[in-house]
């Protein structure tokens, strides 16, 4: 009833303006979120865009997924911020997509809704043992050591082990890989979560697996990152698939830190320890063989001769999975919402002319979990075409001749104000990050990450 | 070639050991990221997979570059060695903002836009291809601001002539070209290519983005 209420107020009070500017909603402020609303104030002079997100702080996985020894990648915020700063995009915080806000209400609220939320879950394995204690997806790992504050209770155990194994040699692999063996010295001046690096500080992990169930040409991981691992100080790397010639000077020393590449192994289950019942023990693999399947692509095929790899931890690091919201159409198979050019599309089936009406998605969303930062440049421009095609053709009803108001921004806060939600503006998020900045400066850090949902809003609001 | 493939490739080198003519051989054969790493690692004493000082006795001294292009060990050193590129240019643009030198040299550049439009601006001798493209509001993008941390600054020199005159990229500018949509033989990071005199005149294209965008890795065969 509310929504209605609120409705006829600001019709009322719409109908006297006499230009209707394109109001749109982008769910998300990563880099995807962030590249659309770019585009959209470029190709939509009137328009006004706002930027929503269930976290009081901006830039998605630019903040919680770069690794924090890899500032330079971060510097995209700079750009970023500009375009809030330009005063026609708003960044709301707190708010989160089918709790504060249904997605029926939004798209009541604006003339374009373009959902560019991520992937916030993980794909299964789906093998015995995944359960139990010590096993970690990589995401959440990341989260933790990045102060996401979804990730500040994961309080990995990494003192009752010496080994670690992670499942997958993609880039998300090796950032996980070379936090674990960096020397803590150097990563006590990055914005590392503080409790990251006392738990890192205090590691028993010196050898770390990357198991990958194909061989290196598959490795999803990209040269910079294996060129920056092979160069890290005082790591022994080992590569077991290869005729090597070692000599006794080459052996590692004790206590020296480990980084091996194991592939052709999948896992077939977990171990569980005989000592601690519930925790991991290590792993149960299963050698593998490649097989070609047309056009180049080849699949690993178990050839059932197993081994076992010993650990205290495992991470699995197989891939981000996207979370549908209601009346969201999802393909639950891939993972993404159906789409087509970044048209939502309203079932499965692909047919192109059922589409939903002024909702769009971009970003990994609309494309799967891979690519980079700079992908969704591309992946934006797609969608804004999308959304610009649709403007001219009158389909949204938006600046043009025969358009129809909508509330907007106004209309989102007075429905949120009634829920009493916290809604962050940026304002908030500079708070927040004046403050993380002063306390980073106390600790030669770029900043001191706030990691937990308590301090984040405190700070936003003083 | 998958860009896969170097890893493989440095596989085999390492297998076939520091046989110098062999190693001749399998380069030329290697795809372009293959052979950077192969080259790394066998100038780092891999062989042996045992990251040791970097002056370790190899084999193929002579095939060694200066010790400031190299590959360095730790991380301090590499962002030492970036900052002098990126450093480089914004030392130089301060010096021209600074005000006082009416006469900097400057050289003429042409972009090409997405839609195929000239504009050509001059840039003061020293400055960046990306910082040109900024301060006369060209449509470049640059996410990392020049630190060789991205590919958005990717640009396409026009003429063979001009592409040969610039300066080897490095390892970290190839990584990262490697991940740049719509690549080409004479693709370079904007980032990267600084004006001298002797680029005078010339041209580069700033990519047009297609629907067929890729994830990283994806290598578009060169047009």
């Amino acid at each position: 009833m509310a929504i209605f209420g609120a409705k006829q107020v600001l019709w009322r009070s719409f109908t006297t303006v006499a230009s209707h500017p394109l109001r749109v909603c982008i769910v998300g402020s990563g880099p995807a979120g962030f590249y659309t609303a770019e585009k959209i104030l470029k190709r939509h002079q009137g328009s006004q865009v706002d930027i929503i997100d269930r976290l009081p702080t901006p830039y998605g996985l630019v903040r919680s997924g770069v690794a924090p020894d890899h500032p330079e990648t971060k510097n995209v915020i700079n750009q970023f911020s500009r375009v809030v700063q330009s005063g026609r995009c708003s960044f709301l915080g707190n708010i989160a997509l089918g709790s504060s806000i249904s997605l029926e209400e939004l798209r009541e609220l604006y003339h374009v809704v373009v959902l560019a939320y991520g992937a916030e879950s993980d794909r299964v394995l789906g093998i015995p043992g995944e359960d139990l204690k010590g096993i970690h997806s990589a995401r959440e790992f990341v989260w933790w050591y990045n102060g996401h504050p979804d990730g500040r209770n994961l309080d990995p155990d990494l003192k009752s082990t010496d080994t670690a194994v992670i499942l997958g040699q993609g880039n998300v692999a090796l950032d996980v890989a070379r936090i674990l063996l960096r020397r803590t010295s150097e990563l006590a001046a990055t914005d590392i979560a503080s409790h990251a690096l006392t738990a890192l500080e205090q590691s028993s992990i010196r050898k770390v697996y990357l198991v990958g169930r194909r061989g290196p040409v598959q490795a999803a991981c990209t040269a910079k990152e294996l060129r920056e691992v092979l160069g890290i100080k005082d790591l022994y790397i080992h590569i077991k698939e290869a005729d090597l010639k070692t000599t006794p000077a080459d052996e590692p020393s004790s206590g020296q830190r480990e980084l091996h590449f194991v592939f052709f192994r999948q896992p077939d289950r977990f171990l569980e320890s005989h000592d601690r019942k519930g925790y991991v023990s290590g792993v149960h693999l299963e050698k593998t063989a490649l097989k070609g399947v047309g056009s180049g692509k080849q699949i690993a095929i178990g050839t059932g001769q197993f081994e076992n790899l010993s650990c205290g931890i495992a991470l699995k690091s197989i891939g981000y999975k996207s979370v549908p919201v209601d009346g969201l159409p999802f393909d639950n198979q891939k993972g993404v919402v159906p789409n087509v050019k970044g048209r939502v599309l309203s079932d499965n089936s692909g047919d192109p002319t059922s589409v939903e009406n002024g909702l769009y998605v971009c970003g990994w969303l609309k494309r799967g979990p891979t690519g980079i930062i700079g992908t969704n440049l591309y992946c934006a421009e797609e969608t804004v075409a999308s959304v610009s095609e649709d403007v001219e053709q009158g389909v949204l009803g938006a600046a043009t001749e025969s358009n129809w108001p909508k509330p907007g921004r106004e209309g989102l806060l007075r429905i949120l104000e009634d829920r009493k939600v916290r809604v962050v503006p940026f304002s908030g998020w500079e708070r927040i990050d004046k403050e993380e900045k002063r306390l980073g400066s106390l600790r030669n850090k770029p900043r001191e990450k706030m990691t937990t949902w308590e301090e984040l809003l405190k700070a936003a609001s003083e | 070639m998958s860009r896969a493939h170097w890893f493989n490739s440095l596989l085999y080198l390492i297998t076939k050991g520091p046989i110098l003519s062999l190693q001749i051989m399998l380069i030329s054969r290697l795809c372009r990221v293959g052979v950077r790493v192969a080259q790394e690692l066998s100038r780092g004493g891999y062989m042996y997979m045992t990251r040791t000082r970097y002056h370790t006795q190899g084999p193929c001294r002579q095939y060694q570059r200066p010790l400031l292009e190299l590959l360095p060990e730790t991380r301090a050193f590499q962002s030492a060695v970036l900052q002098k590129h990126h450093g480089f240019s914004t030392s130089a643009s301060d010096g021209a903002s600074a005000g006082g030198d009416e006469e900097k040299e400057a050289i003429s550049v042409t972009f090409v836009s997405k839609d195929g439009e000239d504009i050509p601006i001059r840039v003061p001798i020293g400055m960046s291809m990306l910082e040109a493209a900024h301060e006369n509001d060209i449509e470049l993008e640059g996410a990392c601001e020049g630190s060789l941390a991205c590919s958005t600054c990717h640009v396409i020199v026009m003429d063979m002539e001009y592409y040969n005159k610039l300066e080897d990229p490095a390892d970290e500018e190839n990584d990262m070209l490697d991940l740049a949509f719509g690549l080409t033989e004479t693709s370079r990071l904007g980032c990267q290519i600084v004006a001298s005199p002797e680029l005078d005149g010339i041209r580069l294209a700033i990519p047009a983005a297609t629907r067929n965008f890729a994830v990283d890795g994806y290598v578009a065969k060169p047009h």
